[in-house]
């Protein structure tokens, strides 16, 4: 059956095709439709962890016990994994494992702009790279293969533009292998002795797979005009055969790592002008270096962002089509907090204090745009109550009585609940904003272990936030509804002021949560406003100034109701909080 | 045939995704290789969204670059004209006319430019503008703007009225089927 389909779902259903049983993810842009994809085929067991960490140990616990099975991760994801990946490649595997992993070249979404790449490399397994869904489909299931051929994990790289793109895919049939358990201490327990017995082991697989990769069908030669040979992979490919078409030869890299040798070297020997594209860092250019070929690359190519057709074709000397533009500037357009977002109340208290706010990876992350602007430091998952903690045991009283972090509920789970051990531990007198919207919010409305439910939307284990951070050794623990600024406002003041380390639950769910009733929108009136834009401090984009009098889009506003409670004069008017 | 290009340009949370849904289904049910990008993430959350549509005999690229594009449908006019250096020389802008202030107005940083419309026509741009959001109220719903832009771009193939309302029904659901059909027919119409 032929189908247009998301690249990322084609690789779910390359898994299902693949007999894989067994997921554990944690979500993240462009990475997290390939798990939810791939949770609706009821033969697959697919669950959100707390994690990268987790998921992989738990993808690797269960190809032990002898399921194909499959994680999967936004590159900075795999930072938080690296741990278990480097030692699994010591270890190797029972059933097959693969791990997905998706780049965000261009940061669409994403806090920076790594190559993964450098991973596979460091950790010594093998990489393939799809670089449309049909290939993310055949892909995924070769992935498989190689991992139990050559006893490794295997990562499959996606990208922003493969993960996120649909094209035509051919579906085939599941077939479930499964290798039973068996008890090998020497290959699963690493202690240095039965680890010094892995490492050449490791190495020689890197031999074997570099001759696989010679003759693999995922390396292909595209032979046309000589004069230039163009060694490319992934989405860049697709930039490269738009551009060119039959015009150059093409070898097209579909495993990135371990580089075959021979393959290159025949490739050079038959082109005239050898160039590597390749998006974000030269890895494939370094390898071609090495073997001492004469090659181009990032001396015409940026490393910085992602690719296009025009932007390859420049670089090489071709003609880019005519364009235009207006004459007069274009406001930008950045993302904003969502309409009756509950984290705005929150940020705007914290601002009104002159709080210095170190945050973390979420939605809420846009406070630190204007006019909030109350962020100053966004770091990674986790980072912001590490952060303050030692911000606050440097800096002292001085810091300790205005500086908060905030971080999401979510990612409270995934990495800050240790940074929170370090502050109960190491004792310094930090105020932390678990800013609980009861949803992983940004990636698309992930479930998490506050939520109390699963991936599958079924009833869950529940964590208590309050419970938790009381066990850790919190005295203080107080939960406010950010829609109430006076509340936010005195929880703000008397935990920064109190003599001890507190935690404030900052807690509403997401506005856009289907189970979440709106209130009619608010209205202004005319009569009463004076136009002093008390309301627009917020950044609501339901409110702007029309005539010099506050106007509220009814086809945005919820009616939180936040706005109001900065109007002195009573002009904006709705039905919030009688409910 | 060469590939042909379309952008879906708008606001993020406007309802493009389905728009180009109901493309990609259309395009690949005439026969055509199709290429679908979208977008995710942060800027879904009321930032400027673009999603690409291509077709042809072969696609490769997923993405379209400056001075490619057939067709720009736009849910809103200012986001046409962040977009117009996409359009092709002899390209067609579809556009509703619905204003919608990004925050660097909203808070007085940046001017909402005027006269858009006409702006984009003098630099030779053929524009379609229509008021899209209110035919979809008179469809019942502000949130089928999507489906009278699909009607209002059905002016400009040749295909039949079939096909469109084909990939219609197979991507809106079921109980909203008559109102997204209305609003079609009123933007083809308009």
């Amino acid at each position: 059956m032929r189908e247009l389909m998301l690249g990322n779902k084609a690789a779910a259903r390359g898994l299902y095709e693949a007999g894989c049983c067994f997921i554990s993810s944690y979500p993240g842009t462009p990475s997290t439709e390939i798990t939810e994809e791939a949770a609706k085929y009821d033969e697959i067991y697919c669950e959100w962890a707390p994690n990268e960490k987790v998921a992989m140990e738990a993808a690797f616990g269960a190809c032990l016990a002898g399921q194909r099975a499959f994680c999967g991760m936004k590159h900075v994801g795999l930072n938080v994994a690296a741990d278990p990946l480097y030692t699994m490649s010591y270890t190797g595997v029972n059933a097959g494992l693969v791990i997905g992993v998706a780049d965000d070249a261009g940061m669409h979404s994403s806090q920076n702009e790594q190559d993964s790449r450098h991973h596979a490399i460091a950790a010594k397994v093998p990489m393939l790279e799809p670089s449309d869904s049909a290939e993310a489909l055949y892909f995924a299931k070769k992935a498989y293969e190689i991992s139990e051929t050559f006893d490794t994990p295997v990562l499959l790289k996606m990208c922003t533009r493969v993960s996120h793109s649909q094209s035509v895919v051919e579906l085939g049939e599941r077939v479930v292998p499964v290798k039973p358990y068996e008890k090998n201490i020497a290959k699963y327990v690493m202690m240095p002795g039965n680890a010094k017995r892995r490492h050449p082991v490791v190495e020689a697989r890197t031999k074997a797979l570099t001759e696989y990769a010679e003759t693999c069908d995922l390396n292909r030669v595209e032979m046309g005009d000589t004069r230039m040979g163009i060694i490319t992979s992934s989405t860049s490919y697709q930039y490269v055969k738009e551009v060119f078409g039959e015009k150059v030869s093409i070898l097209k890299l579909g495993m990135v790592n371990p580089l075959p040798v021979k393959k290159i070297l025949d490739f050079a020997a038959s082109v005239e002008r050898l160039v590597v594209v390749e998006e974000l860092d030269p890895v494939i250019e370094n390898h071609c270096r090495a073997l001492g070929l004469e090659v181009s690359g990032k001396d015409v190519l940026p490393i910085c962002d992602e690719f296009s057709q025009n932007l390859i074709a420049k670089a090489l000397g071709e003609e880019v089509p005519e364009s235009r533009a207006l004459d007069v500037p274009i406001p930008v357009r950045p993302p904003v907090m969502c309409s009756g977002c509950p984290h705005r109340g929150l940020f705007y208290t914290l601002k009104k204090n002159k709080c210095t706010v170190l945050g973390d990876i979420g939605c809420y992350t846009l406070g630190a745009v204007a006019p909030l602007n109350a962020m100053e430091m966004t770091l990674c998952m986790g980072a912001s109550i590490s952060a303050l903690h030692g911000f606050n045991k440097a800096g002292g009283p001085e810091n300790e009585g205005k500086t908060v972090a905030v971080i999401g509920d979510s990612t409270f789970m995934h990495s800050g609940m240790t940074g929170l051990a370090n502050v109960a531990y190491n004792q310094s007198n930090s105020t932390v904003i678990i800013l609980d919207n009861s949803i992983t919010g940004m990636t698309g409305h992930q479930q998490n272990p506050t939520t109390g439910y699963n991936l599958k939307g079924d009833p869950a284990g529940k964590i208590d936030l309050e419970a938790l951070c009381r066990a850790m050794g919190f005295a203080r623990v107080r939960v406010v509804d950010p829609y109430d600024l006076a509340a936010c406002d005195k929880a703000v003041k008397e935990e920064l002021a109190a003599a001890e380390p507190s935690v404030i639950i900052s807690r509403r769910p997401c506005a856009l949560l289907k189970y979440v009733k709106h209130n009619p929108p608010f209205t202004v009136d005319p009569e009463k406003c004076v136009g002093c834009k008390a309301c627009m401090q917020i950044g609501c984009p339901s409110i702007s100034i029309k005539n010099g009098k506050a106007r509220v889009d009814e086809t945005l506003c919820v009616g939180c109701g936040v706005c109001s409670q900065l109007c002195r004069f009573g002009a904006l008017g709705g039905s919030c909080g009688k409910e | 045939m060469k590939t042909k290009n379309i952008m879906i340009v708008g606001v993020g949370g406007q309802g493009s995704l389905l728009a180009s849904k109901m493309l990609g289904h259309l395009l690949l049910n005439q026969g055509y290789d199709v290429k679908v990008s979208e977008v995710h993430g942060m800027s879904q959350r009321g930032g400027s969204v673009v999603t690409y549509v291509r077709y042809g005999d072969s696609v490769a690229s997923p993405v379209i670059d400056l001075g490619e594009a057939d067709f720009i449908v736009s849910f809103e006019l200012l986001e046409a004209a962040r977009w117009l250096p996409y359009l092709k020389k002899d390209g067609q802008i579809v556009t509703n006319t619905q204003q919608i202030d990004p925050m660097p107005v909203i808070i007085g940083a940046a001017q909402y430019p005027e006269n858009l419309t006409e702006a984009m026509r003098e630099a030779g741009a053929k524009v379609d503008a229509l008021d899209c959001l209110s035919l979809a109220q008179e469809a019942g719903s502000a949130k089928a703007v999507n489906m009278v832009l699909m009607g209002r771009l059905s002016h400009y193939f040749d295909l039949p009225e079939e096909a469109w309302m084909q990939s219609l029904e197979a991507i809106v659901p079921k109980k909203f089927i008559e109102l997204n059909k209305k609003a079609f027919a009123l933007g083809k119409h308009a």
